[in-house]
């Protein structure tokens, strides 16, 4: 089993890059409009099932790799830890935003409200790789089961 | 207010379809009517947030549940019901509904939020503070990601544990087909 027929490989192809840029806008823009970091990140991870689901899993596979998602889902879990013990480290209370405290944004604008856009990034890179990991990891389950009957 | 008790009746007509059908197909797709129903009445009591999260989870979980149903032979759920297990369910449903209605008479009314009508709740400081707080236009961003970022903590390492186990539960036989595709 490679994929689907070719009208859902070539609509698959054209579709991946909006996808996946919208589930960009959906986390960088999370603390000025709607969405934010889990959204986003569900986004991300439906993208890459799309690619699994139209291109079969060997394709998926070549572009991020097992041991490359897992790592990516570990750094979105340190990179959120780290914000949190930064706030103890320069704000003195866990998870505080000390990023607004010292060096405030304009509201509004991207660049602003401190480590919220920062956090949301990290869980955007956690949910995202870790729910493509486990769909990719139930996807195989599912065949070798199948295989065995 | 009427749209919201049309989606009520499809939503509550869509759950117990997918409870009682007979095809394990159609109660997959019952439940993806019913995700986006509920999606569609937070957009209608402008929770845009949990409508997206709500409506972008549904169609990830119905993938899969579609990809796990389609694969196997449908199975066909049959088996008379039992009169004692009929008896006992219809008197548990009963008594919630009960303890259901005492609850709900002092909920305020459909729609309005909860802060409008208790004194010193937290969400008017959240909303009055917010973005001179943290900067964040998006208040509900401000509250999950500042005010309340424990909670965010700890659904981050349900999510993490989760698929730790996951992972090691699967890992070498996804590892095992990936070496030699059949």
């Amino acid at each position: 089993m490679k994929g689907m027929t070719i009208i859902v490989k070539t609509i698959a192809s054209w579709v991946k890059v909006l996808i996946f840029l919208f589930g960009i806008y959906i986390i960088l823009f999370g603390h000025l409009t709607p969405g934010g970091g889990f959204a986003g990140g569900v986004i991300l991870a439906s993208s890459y099932v799309l690619l699994m689901l139209a291109f079969g899993r060997e394709f998926v596979q070549k572009d991020l790799p097992l041991a490359l998602d897992s790592k990516l889902d570990c750094l979105g879990a340190f990179m959120f830890a780290l914000i949190a013990i930064l706030g103890l480290v320069f704000g003195g209370i866990f998870f505080v935003n000390f990023l607004q405290k010292h060096l405030p944004g304009r509201p509004l604008d991207l660049i602003s409200a401190g480590t919220i856009p920062l956090s949301n990034i990290a869980i955007g890179l956690k949910v995202g790789a870790s729910l493509f990991l486990v769909i990719f990891l139930l996807s195989t389950f599912r065949r070798d089961t199948s295989a065995n009957r | 207010m009427s749209i919201f008790y049309i989606l009520l009746l499809f939503m509550i007509i869509a759950a117990i379809i997918a409870v009682e059908t007979k095809n394990l197909l159609s109660s997959v797709i019952c439940i993806g009517a019913l995700g986006f129903g509920a999606s569609l009445m937070f957009l209608f009591l402008r929770a845009p947030d949990i409508a997206i999260t709500q409506i972008v989870v549904e169609v990830l979980g119905l993938i899969i549940l579609i990809r796990a149903t389609i694969s196997r032979d449908l199975t066909f759920i049959t088996g008379d019901k039992e009169f004692f297990g009929t008896v006992v369910s219809v008197v548990i449903i009963f008594v919630i509904f009960l303890v259901g209605v005492k609850v709900f008479e002092t909920l305020p009314d459909f729609g309005t939020a909860i802060f409008a009508e208790t004194r010193g709740a937290a969400s008017k400081t959240y909303i009055s503070e917010g973005l001179a707080e943290t900067g964040a236009a998006n208040i509900v961003a401000s509250v999950i990601l500042d005010f309340r970022a424990y909670d965010t903590l700890g659904e981050a390492t349900v999510l993490f544990t989760s698929i730790i186990g996951a992972t090691v539960i699967l890992r070498k036989k996804a590892k095992k087909l990936l070496e030699d595709p059949d």
